[in-house]
């Protein structure tokens, strides 16, 4: 039945990516396509951490730009090739989130979010006081994705490596949540010690779903820094990382296709609401305000639940 | 040779002492209760053997093997496991994942090997499914299989608890108060699981309010109050035990 839905839930979210495109009348909608896939992949890892495992994260953004500014160092300045530097970014992310997650993750709520804020912002100061290395607050350019002599360019080219991320990413996420590992990371958020007592270590459980929520991250923020050409702190910043939060919550927490509809709308809408012009930030928040008190589940499981619960009345 | 044996062991919260300098062993192949009146220290001497709360001071041996101060998660590969007297129950998972979890220990589970649902992890899934289903029923909540936990009635979830502690395959198992708030059909109905899980090897330690399941039940009884050991022995001689009654029958009333 699980296996179906997954299935399902995938070949749908492939047709939609295929489709998409034909309704993009210009390279702008391209742009905002490119940013909403990116952003899902990453509240795809986050939506892990926060939605199924039931642990906070206030400084993915900092991991995001960690990933990114490796991805411009290495190839910029040592002319790593941008796979190699990818993968050593997603490395060296993973070894920080490693290093940092056992300390952190042993507290809880209100102490756990202000530590991954703190990290977050010392991500981001580091960012812009080490001008040696990070260019500062002017950043960093950045050049083409190459592998090999193939070159990543132009607006489709992006999409579709966006959207093949993206259902890579849903598919592990599918995947990992629905094994044994995947198990115990609910079970953390279920209850603790109902977990320890059958044997599941929920300190490595909770440092194991922080590392990849991290290189999800970073693996994302390489990728942009390659397609966006420029990259500077603020993509690192408090606001950025809330942002990704506040995208899982709306979407749905542990609902992997939630984290996806939460990440498409927060990235579409503002450039919808453009129309609204100065009180763009105001509907905003209106919406999310609503939202979040009439579909505290987020949206995709509480419309799961009215759909399945039209069904079995008809 | 014992199972378990718990050695001076005290546990004490900001100067009160909720368990004292109390010594007693658990031989393999019985059901031995623990009773005592409400706050006598029953679910933290719990909590201190299967190492939620580390002790103030004493030591505890399992099989021989020191295990003071150990975490619950590695007391669980050594093959000891607990329901709760509050339920800690998976609300955000189906009963029968719930129960899966139980089985953790024996799924290898490896995140790379998860994150790509490996022929190997979907396999060993799937025979866990049906062992865990094969449990569900055992306790007497097998209809529930697919429902989400949260959607379930009290009574099954006390045996969805059982469920999840035997699906580790213990060979101590402490049942904390399984039958309190069960009906009278409910509790008689628990009480056969748990002779046929003691009947299956498994050493049951049980706390329970119910005397007449814990006499019925016990093949030894150990009486707490205030944190000690007030009396110990077959349930003739502890029924007998005029401190024993005097506690419990005070308490009572
Ligand atoms: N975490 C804790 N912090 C402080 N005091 C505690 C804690 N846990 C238990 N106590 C105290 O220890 C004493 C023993 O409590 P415990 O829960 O072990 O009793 P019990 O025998 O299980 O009682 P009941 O039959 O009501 O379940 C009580 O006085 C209780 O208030
Ligand atoms: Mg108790």
């Amino acid at each position: 039945m699980q296996m179906k839905a997954r299935t399902t839930g995938l070949a749908a979210m492939a047709i939609i990516l295929a489709v998409m495109p034909l309704t993009f009348p210009n390279g702008y909608y391209y742009d905002i396509a490119d940013t909403a896939l990116f952003n899902a992949v990453v509240c795809v890892g986050l939506n892990l951490l926060i939605g199924y495992t039931g642990q906070i994260s206030l400084g993915h953004a900092g991991f995001f730009a960690l990933g990114a500014y490796a991805s411009a160092i290495l190839t910029l300045r040592w002319h790593v090739p941008p796979l190699v530097a990818l993968l050593a970014g997603a490395a060296m992310v993973g070894s920080l989130a490693f290093v940092i997650a056992r300390p952190i993750l042993r507290l809880k709520g209100h102490y756990l979010a202000m530590a991954t804020l703190g990290i977050g912002i010392i991500i981001f100061i580091v960012l812009n006081t080490e001008s040696w290395l990070t260019g500062g607050p002017d950043g960093l350019t950045t050049d083409n994705f190459t592998l090999l002599s193939w070159k990543l360019k132009g607006d489709g080219g992006w999409y579709w490596v966006g959207g093949g991320l993206l259902l890579l990413a849903v598919w592990l996420s599918l995947n990992l949540i629905d094994s044994p590992v995947g198990r115990a990371l609910r079970a953390v958020h279920g209850s603790e010690v109902g977990a320890e007592v059958v044997g599941v270590n929920t300190t490595h459980y909770k440092v194991l779903v922080f590392v990849v929520s991290a290189v999800f991250a970073s693996v994302v923020g390489s990728l942009f820094a390659h397609r966006i050409g420029l990259i500077t702190p603020g993509i690192g910043s408090f606001f950025r990382s809330v942002e990704l939060v506040t995208m899982v919550v709306l979407g749905g927490m542990a609902s992997t296709f939630g984290a996806v509809v939460g990440a498409v709308i927060l990235s579409v809408l503002p450039h919808v609401l453009t129309a609204f012009e100065d009180y763009e930030a105001v509907v905003l928040g209106l919406i999310m305000m609503t939202t979040m008190i009439f579909m505290p589940k987020g949206l995709v499981p509480t419309i799961a639940r009215l759909w399945r619960r039209r069904r079995a009345s008809a | 040779m014992s199972l378990l044996r718990v050695t001076d062991l005290s546990k004490g919260f900001g100067g009160v002492l909720a368990v004292a300098d109390l010594s007693f062993t658990i031989n393999p192949g019985t059901i031995h209760s623990i009773i005592g009146p409400n706050g006598a220290g029953k679910t933290t001497l719990f909590n201190l053997i299967t190492g939620v709360y580390k002790p103030t001071s004493g030591r505890i041996l399992f099989d021989d093997v020191d295990i003071t101060g150990k975490p619950p998660y590695e007391l669980a590969a050594l093959g000891m496991s607990r329901t709760f007297q509050n339920l800690q129950i998976f609300f955000n998972m189906t009963a029968l994942e719930n129960v899966m979890v139980g089985a953790h220990l024996h799924l290898q589970p490896r995140l790379l090997a998860s994150l790509l649902h490996l022929p190997s992890v979907r396999r060993r899934d799937a025979v866990c499914r049906e062992r865990c289903v094969e449990l569900m029923e055992f306790v007497g909540c097998g209809k529930y299989r697919d429902a989400d936990a949260a959607s379930m009635p009290y009574g099954a979830l006390k045996r969805l608890e059982i469920a999840r502690a035997l699906a580790s395959q213990p060979r101590l198992l402490l049942l904390d108060e399984p039958a309190a708030g069960l009906n009278a059909t409910e509790s008689r109905e628990i009480d056969e699981v748990i002779k046929a899980v003691a009947a299956k090897g498994v050493t049951v330690v049980l706390v329970e309010h119910d005397m007449k399941m814990v006499m019925g039940l016990s093949d030894h009884i150990l009486a707490l109050d205030y944190g000690r050991k007030l009396a110990e022995g077959t349930p003739a001689e502890v029924g007998k035990n005029p401190d024993v009654i005097s506690a419990y029958l005070g308490a009572a009333n």
